[in-house]
């Protein structure tokens, strides 16, 4: 679809991601710039649900680049991310191959001979034939360069950070039988946490920084009205009027982007077109998830629902 | 501008953001590409490369307003000059003669001229010369104020100003007036410089040294304002302590072959172990019970301990507190339900204050939560020891300290004391597995660490 060049300015960034849907705020579009001039990686924190893994999603579409997700996990390692050596097939052939090896050995006087003659074939068994490639060399094999996207790295162990440092900063990986794999094609890397533990200064250092926190009011609005297609004007104001009053509650979870699409999707498919604390009381469950937030919110809900009201007209 | 950008992440060190060379090295590449044009872009560039988490954005954001703040104080300052210019009765006169701007007197200095012709631009370049020259991005100390400033004084060549305004006093005593505002306003202007600068680059340094002095301070007698300062120590403490041991380290888990085990899987191949089996060592997650003396002396300490060790929840899950001074309350879940200070009045209320009753209290103790030490506890008792001369009933820390893992004494007086008038500290430290002085938050930091490591 697009050229590979990076974006000459950060205007045709942020107007690119809001073609494939997305729109971001100039620091968003400036990480994004930035990570394709300089070519680092970007490594997304927030809270869940503001857009960290979205964006990726909208940078693959806009680019119309292909990619390649790997959800980090406890327990995940290098077989599982990077590479791993095909080894069912790898017995296979030798079974099949076994009278082939005969005919090429038998040739040979003594056993060194053998060996030598063995040795001729070089690695055979360890060649690219047999390596499965895991998202992470997948990302460095792609002749039109990807999207890679590490989500969650919080998720995985301390080790799992330290073998992503070698793509990290020099976009390549050693397989020790085979020698470097360097990228084709710089992938443009994106990796998202939530916080849940400190990462490495090490991995921190190789990447830009960006954090994602909870939109402004009318950045929120032209979200939701690119997400959420044929909601009123009136009724967009008030319902991001009213979550940015929910957010100022102490609550468990506050509510994230994520909940006011799906609310205002829930109140459109409602039919409502003004927000009614009957129906806001009905749905809240899909903006808080947890019960205790709900009961904090629901006595405030009269006051919010007038007060966004009254920036509905105003604002 | 890269030497501009070399001081920026200077300040940025100061601000305690950790900037190293090849952070620079990206901001530099980044910045080249953006360009200077839109200071917001620029600020977005800046925290984007070296700050790495959200407080060191919120650092970097505060540090890179400072930073670039500084020319528009410089026009400020030029104002009061304008001010005190207009107040004076031939103003209209100066006004006019600052137009013709070459007017001054030839046989004046340069700074000399450069004030009387009131050339802004000159003076805030030549400002920044002398802010060079005088190496002000080295400054540290609020007490390095002063020579700085006669420093840029000196190269901006205040010497044959000061001729200039002798002569001119001489001669004409109007434009002396004038000249000698200008300086005043200038030294000002210095003055405000060189602040920004300890601001902008001292700030790292200072705060050092404030923490290691609040480190070293004795916790019993903090003054009111310390108080505050401490509490965010003692949280910094927490957290590099959450840090360091929530990891469950993996290494050195394996022990040795376990015989049993590989006999009873292999039994199926006749015994040949194809299969192995090890004896993992076992690691406790740390339980602790924590006995906190909160009578008079030792109440600041005891605090600062409780709120030490409640706010260990990743690293230690088990904690039971207790606090006494004439009698022993179990105070786990106040401490845990309520916000720190809510919970230490809320103790206070219930047992502070009292003349402390060692006797008492462990009996209070062994009869209702001797339960709760298991051998995997570590039972740690915050005292100083002085029982008023009641019966210090050490056969009952006996029990507790056979029935434990550890039992540490932290005592909050120095050795000296130990001993002395009611101190029963020598009975008791026949029964502790430690005893330790605790009476800063540096040893308090040692003391918890070592309890915590020990579990590792």
């Amino acid at each position: 679809m697009n050229n590979n060049l990076p974006a000459d300015s950060i205007e045709a960034v942020t107007s690119g991601l809001a073609s494939a849907g997305y729109i971001a705020s100039r620091q968003i579009a400036t990480a994004v710039y930035l990570a394709e001039r300089i070519e680092k990686p970007i490594l997304v924190e927030g809270p869940a649900g503001v857009g960290k893994t979205e964006l990726a999603k909208a940078l693959a579409a806009w680019r119309g680049l292909k990619m390649i997700r790997m959800q980090c996990y406890e327990g995940l390692d290098e077989a599982k991310a990077l590479y791993e050596w095909k080894y069912a097939k790898q017995l296979l052939y030798t079974q099949i191959l076994k009278d082939k090896l005969g005919e090429v050995l038998g040739g040979a006087e003594t056993l060194s001979g053998a060996l030598d003659r063995l040795h001729d074939f070089g690695d055979v068994f360890f060649s690219k034939e047999f390596v499965e490639p895991r998202p992470l060399l997948q990302a460095l094999e792609q002749p039109k360069g990807c999207v890679l996207l590490v989500d969650e790295i919080d998720k995985s162990d301390a080790e799992f950070e330290s073998l992503l440092l070698e793509i990290l900063s020099d976009y390549q990986v050693s397989i020790p039988e085979l020698g470097t794999v360097v990228a084709l094609v710089k992938p443009t890397v994106i990796l998202t946490s939530n916080g849940e533990r400190d990462l490495s200064d090490a991995l921190k250092r190789r990447c830009l920084h960006l954090h994602i926190g909870f939109p402004e009011q009318k950045l929120e609005e032209r979200i939701v009205e690119s997400r959420v297609p044929g909601i009123s004007q009136s009724l967009r104001t008030q319902i991001v009027g009213f979550i940015n009053q929910v957010r100022t509650l102490d609550l468990k979870k506050l509510p994230s982007v994520s909940e006011t699409i799906d609310w205002a999707r829930v109140l459109v498919l409602l039919q409502s077109t003004e927000l009614d604390h009957e129906t806001v009381k009905d749905t809240l469950n899909v903006l808080l998830k947890y019960e205790a937030d709900i009961e904090t919110t629901m006595p405030q809900v009269t006051t919010f629902v007038a007060k966004a009201g009254r920036q509905g007209v105003f604002g | 501008m890269r030497e501009e950008l070399h001081r920026f992440f200077r300040a940025a060190r100061g601000a305690g953001v950790r900037v190293s060379p090849a952070e620079s090295i990206d901001a530099m590449k980044a910045v080249a590409d953006v360009g200077f044009g839109d200071r917001g872009i620029l600020r977005d560039t800046l925290l984007l490369t070296l700050a790495k988490s959200q407080d060191e954005k919120q650092a970097l954001g505060e540090c890179f307003d400072l930073f670039f703040s500084q020319p528009e104080v410089k026009e400020e300052e030029t104002a009061p000059e304008d001010a005190a210019e207009s107040a004076q009765p031939d103003a209209a006169a100066a006004g006019n003669r600052s137009g013709d701007a070459g007017a001054p007197s030839p046989e004046l200095g340069e700074l000399a001229q450069m004030l009387m012709s009131r050339d802004r631009n000159a003076i805030a370049a030549a400002m920044a010369n002398a802010a060079n020259a005088a190496a002000l991005s080295d400054i540290r100390y609020f007490t390095q104020r002063g020579i700085f400033s006669t420093r840029i004084l000196d190269s901006l060549g205040i010497e044959r100003l000061r001729d200039d305004l002798d002569a001119l006093t001489a001669t004409s005593p109007a434009e002396a007036e004038r000249l000698a505002a200008a300086l005043a306003a200038l030294r000002e202007n210095v003055r405000d410089v060189v602040n920004q600068a300890l601001l902008l680059y001292g700030r790292e340094e200072s705060e050092n040294l404030r923490h290691e002095i609040l480190r070293n301070a004795p916790l019993a007698r903090l003054e009111r304002r310390q108080v505050e300062q401490m509490k965010a120590l003692i949280r910094a403490i927490a957290r590099r302590l959450r840090e360091r041991y929530s990891k469950p380290r993996k290494r050195q888990r394996r022990g040795h072959l376990d015989i049993r085990r590989t006999l009873r899987r292999n039994a199926g191949w006749g015994g040949v172990p194809f299969l192995t089996s090890w004896k993992r060592r076992h690691r406790d997650r740390p339980q602790i019970v924590a006995i906190c003396d909160v009578s008079g002396s030792v109440a600041q300490v005891s605090d600062f301990f409780l709120l030490l060790i409640h706010s260990l929840h990743e690293v230690v899950d088990d904690v039971r507190s207790f606090a006494f001074s004439g009698h022993l309350i179990e105070v786990s879940d106040i401490l845990d339900t309520k916000s720190p200070e809510a919970a230490m009045s809320e103790i206070m209320s219930k047992v502070g204050f009292g003349s402390s009753d060692y006797g008492g209290s462990l009996l209070d103790f062994e009869k209702g939560w001797i339960r709760s030490v298991t051998p995997k506890t570590t039972v740690i008792v915050l005292g100083d020891a002085r029982t008023n001369n009641l019966d210090p009933r050490a056969d009952i820390l006996r029990r507790i300290s056979e029935r434990s893992k550890r039992l540490v004494w932290l005592n909050p007086e120095g050795r000296m004391a130990w001993g002395w008038g009611d101190s029963e500290m020598p009975r008791y430290a026949a029964f502790c597995s430690v005893v330790r002085q605790c009476a800063t938050a540096k040893q308090l930091e040692r003391a918890v660490s070592d309890i915590v490591a020990a579990y590792q």
